[in-house]
């Protein structure tokens, strides 16, 4: 990837300063590699997992086992792993393109995601290199499969409340481990399972526990909603005596690795859900296409016309978003050439804001995708046999692990904070300039280049974020954090701040490059900037409403409106642009 | 054994494709291009006696533009150990020309076999075989589904369909066979053989520096391509049994004018 060798945007400061089109990394940005990495996966899911999909839906382990070694066969197992331990040592954004491509079968994806991102990067980043030797080839070819094991039944998303205990033998040559583990992906395959326990009570430590040692129960397949074809097991662990020399990291230190391997597990997902989000609206398109009521294809409806618009704004939205994200960490990494882990590992852990943003948004877009694609097939939609169903059910955990949706909206917020008091990001000084702006009038709207109007509104969203986050920590100080209805409401501002401005600014530099369908791609703009800005108006009210009171409410609301300042556009025809490009390609054609 | 695998560039068989308005040719922008999927099967096959027999190498020989390269690089991804692209910018060649293009650079590689698709996917000529083996004065065997060598690379026994049955047909080597599908299962590149691809250097002859003059070869000339006529929609007859009857009996009668 080339992108112009400039200064690296900090984590977060996309919210106090502007960006550039040509220094955001787009889908259009593909390098041929790339796609060739894309094509790879996607001809691997054609022609081995999609006509398997009976027997993965029915957790046929020696098919799922045969799945994943041919995936490892063709290199899909190794993309994160560096090339002296067996891998290809390549860069997120050609990770992320596999993980979209997987997507077409939920269950698989899980299985793969769960394998080469939160079971295999905790050694790539944290291991040995007695460590790393011994497991990544292993995992690279498939050989070996993986498990991250974390989750305790009475502790979720307080992932530090883990019960499970390591005691150093007396001889100072083992641990012995004792706790239970629940929802473990990939249990029942797993080879190694990197788990997480505390020394002495209190020191977290990760360690990597090898299937077959004495001790290690697993308890049933769990029946579940969706991803059906993927194992989810409890393990538990009854003295369990796991070598010393299989501390994973520094001990005490296990939840610098269980945090940043879920960064980069909610970054990986994102690129995953869209991917599915892609094949449903082919899925929806195809059939509306073909599907005939009232002598005429259901596709030729406004109201489903609207729906596929839609569908194809979110999608395409979700997916500017994420490339652009992976963009920024591969710069990060770039400096290194791919050759040291570490270096990706501090670009994730830079962008952990917008690592948890694109975790829910995009999970939230494919929740609304699966949602309307069942609506559109019908009666039809509810039955099995078709493929929305399928979806529908699979994408619904998605909201749920990797850290829940309202976990990552409190961290988004917190983590903003945390680096603004820490002076990583001038978050004050912006806000302070927002606020003065109340009363100095904001800058004249600009009107010749393209999108200005649109580009104006994403600069006023931002003073309006950073204005109410400021009363609100004006009114509840640090107890800010306990009024999480609060917290939702900022967090959801902010991404939509990132949505908006990924979408324009790949837009524009799409534009720039390539002058056709300027039409098409400014009504994805228009659509998306019309109906959020409406969001965002609710939003601030809301919290407007909530911090202030008086006359500092009626500034507030007053700066608002000022802000906000936006003829409602006629989306209808938009969408139904937007929707005939999908309907006559067939496919999510963006 | 030194095997030689002709393969074409073709658009992608999935593609809907369009024909120019002067029908000189079909709309190229935004079109996929593709290895030309009997062509699989050929590489496939080369790739396996490659593997079976020591000492092999493997060719993979194109005529085409800059972008045809993609293809060889395909192959080399699959096991390919050389490739050569034979440059012809202008307009496209015709059959003969392009035969007498891989002829004469086949010769220079001494090849002990040479295999290609049964035909391609874009014309279906299934003309490249036979008239390479011919310029070569090679034997010749088409629509092959196995292929055994004998007698330490002298010879091969060779499986090929005809109707309701197999024919099995000995053939001295060197020899040209075209591969029909159902010959093998063709894998696809790895990553990490597309990263190898990737630095593998591809000879380029430019096609004049090859044959001088070699539009002069030409025989045939593409006259126009058109669309197949769009079939009228079908009639539907409603109403009771008896009137539909009635108005069968007069379209046919009336308007077909068939009975």
């Amino acid at each position: 990837m080339t992108l112009p060798q400039q200064e690296i945007p900090k984590g977060g400061s996309f919210l106090i300063q502007e960006t550039e089109p040509s220094s955001v990394f787009t889908p259009e940005d593909f390098t041929e590699d790339q796609k060739l990495i894309a094509q790879t996966a996607r001809d691997f899911m054609n022609r081995e997992a999609v006509p398997k999909l009976e027997q993965i839906e029915s957790q046929n382990w020696e098919v799922i086992l045969g799945l994943m070694r041919k995936a490892g066969e063709l290199g899909l197992l190794s993309i994160d792993i560096p090339e002296e331990y067996g891998g290809l040592g390549l860069d997120k954004t050609s990770s992320m393109l596999i993980s979209e491509n997987m997507a077409k079968v939920g269950s698989f994806a899980v299985t793969h995601g769960g394998h080469t991102g939160i079971g295999t990067l905790p050694i790539v980043y944290f291991g040995t290199e007695e460590q790393k030797k011994k497991y990544l080839p292993k995992f690279a070819t498939g050989e070996w499969i993986s498990s991250y094991s974390l989750t305790e039944p009475d502790s979720g998303s307080d992932a530090l409340s883990i019960k499970t205990s390591a005691t150093l033998s007396q001889d100072g040559k083992t641990y012995l481990l004792n706790g239970s583990k629940s929802f473990l992906t990939n249990a029942g395959i797993a080879d190694v399972y990197i788990t997480f326990a505390k020394i002495d009570g209190e020191k977290m430590t990760g360690f990597i526990v090898e299937k077959g040692l004495s001790g290690i129960q697993l308890g049933k397949e769990e029946k579940k909603m969706g991803i059906k074809g993927s194992s989810t097991r409890t393990v538990i662990l009854e003295n369990v005596s796991v070598p010393a020399e299989n501390v994973l990291g520094e001990i005490g230190k296990g939840h610098k690795i269980a945090f940043n391997i879920l960064n980069m597990g909610r970054f990986k997902l994102g690129a995953g859900v869209i991917g599915g989000a892609k094949q449903v609206i082919t899925d929806a398109a195809q059939y509306a296409k073909q599907r005939k009521q009232f002598q005429k294809a259901i596709s030729e409806f406004g109201m489903i016309k609207e729906m596929l618009g839609e569908m194809g704004i979110r999608a395409f939205v979700g997916e500017s978003m994420v490339y652009r994200t992976a963009g920024l960490i591969d710069r990060i990494a770039q400096k290194s050439d791919g050759k040291n882990p570490q270096i990706s590992l501090s670009g994730i852990e830079e962008y952990a804001i917008e690592c948890s943003i694109i975790k829910v948004y995009a999970t939230e877009i494919l929740s609304y995708v699966t949602d309307q694609a069942v609506q559109i097939f019908g009666g039809y939609g509810f039955m099995e046999e078709y493929p929305v169903a399928r979806a529908y059910r699979d994408s619904r955990i998605n909201r749920i692990f990797e850290g829940t949706n309202e976990i990552n909206r409190l961290l988004m917020i917190g983590m903003l904070l945390k680096r603004g008091m820490e002076g990583k990001i001038p978050l004050l000084q912006a806000a302070q300039k927002a606020a003065s702006e109340l009363t100095e009038g904001s800058p004249p709207e600009e009107s010749s280049d393209l999108f200005s109007h649109e580009t104006w509104l994403l600069r006023n969203c931002k003073k309006l974020l950073l204005f109410a986050a400021s009363l609100a920590f004006q009114k509840y100080g640090t107890q800010l954090e306990e009024e999480e209805e609060l917290i939702e409401r900022l967090s959801n501002m902010l991404m939509e701040i990132y949505a908006m401005e990924s979408l324009i600014l790949r837009v524009k530099k799409r534009l720039e490059k390539q002058k056709d369908k300027i039409e098409l791609y400014s009504a994805l703009v228009n659509c998306f900037l019309n109906d959020t800005i409406l969001r965002m108006e609710v939003l601030g009210k809301q919290v407007f409403a909530a911090v202030s009171e008086g006359d500092m409410l009626r500034i507030a609301l007053t700066a608002l409106r000022k802000w906000l300042k936006h003829n409602p556009v006629n989306t209808i025809p938009l969408r139904r642009k937007i929707a005939d490009a999908i309907i006559e390609s067939g496919v999510y054609c963006f | 054994m030194r095997i030689v695998v002709l393969v074409k560039q073709v658009p992608d068989t999935a593609a809907q494709i369009q024909i120019k308005p002067d029908g000189s040719g079909i709309v190229e922008e935004g079109l996929k291009y593709i290895l030309n999927p009997y062509d699989e099967f050929a590489v496939e096959e080369a790739v396996r006696l490659k593997e079976k027999i020591s000492s092999s190498e493997l060719f993979v020989l194109t005529v085409g533009l800059e972008r045809t390269k993609e293809i060889l690089r395909t192959c080399i991804a699959v096991g390919a150990d050389q490739a050569v692209l034979i440059l012809e910018e202008g307009e496209p060649l015709d059959p003969f020309s392009t035969a007498e293009l891989l002829a004469k650079k086949i010769e220079s590689l001494h090849p002990d076999l040479i295999l290609s698709g049964k035909q391609a996917a874009d014309d279906d000529m299934a003309y490249i075989g036979g008239a390479v083996a011919q310029r070569l004065n090679f034997p010749f065997v088409s629509v092959v589904t196995q292929v055994e060598i004998l007698e330490n690379g002298k010879k091969a026994k060779i499986k090929r369909q005809i109707e309701g049955g197999e024919e099995i047909i000995e053939v001295d080597l060197p020899c040209v066979l075209s591969a029909q599908k159902g010959l093998n299962e063709p894998r696809y590149p790895s990553l990490a053989g597309m990263m190898k691809a990737k630095k593998k250097e591809i000879e380029v002859i430019k096609a004049a520096d090859l044959v001088p003059d070699i539009r002069k070869f030409a025989r045939t000339k593409l006259e126009r391509l058109q669309p197949v006529p769009v079939r009228p929609a079908g009639k539907i007859l409603q109403g009771s049994p008896e009137k539909m009857v009635k108005d069968l009996v007069r379209f046919l009668k009336d308007e077909e004018k068939v009975i």
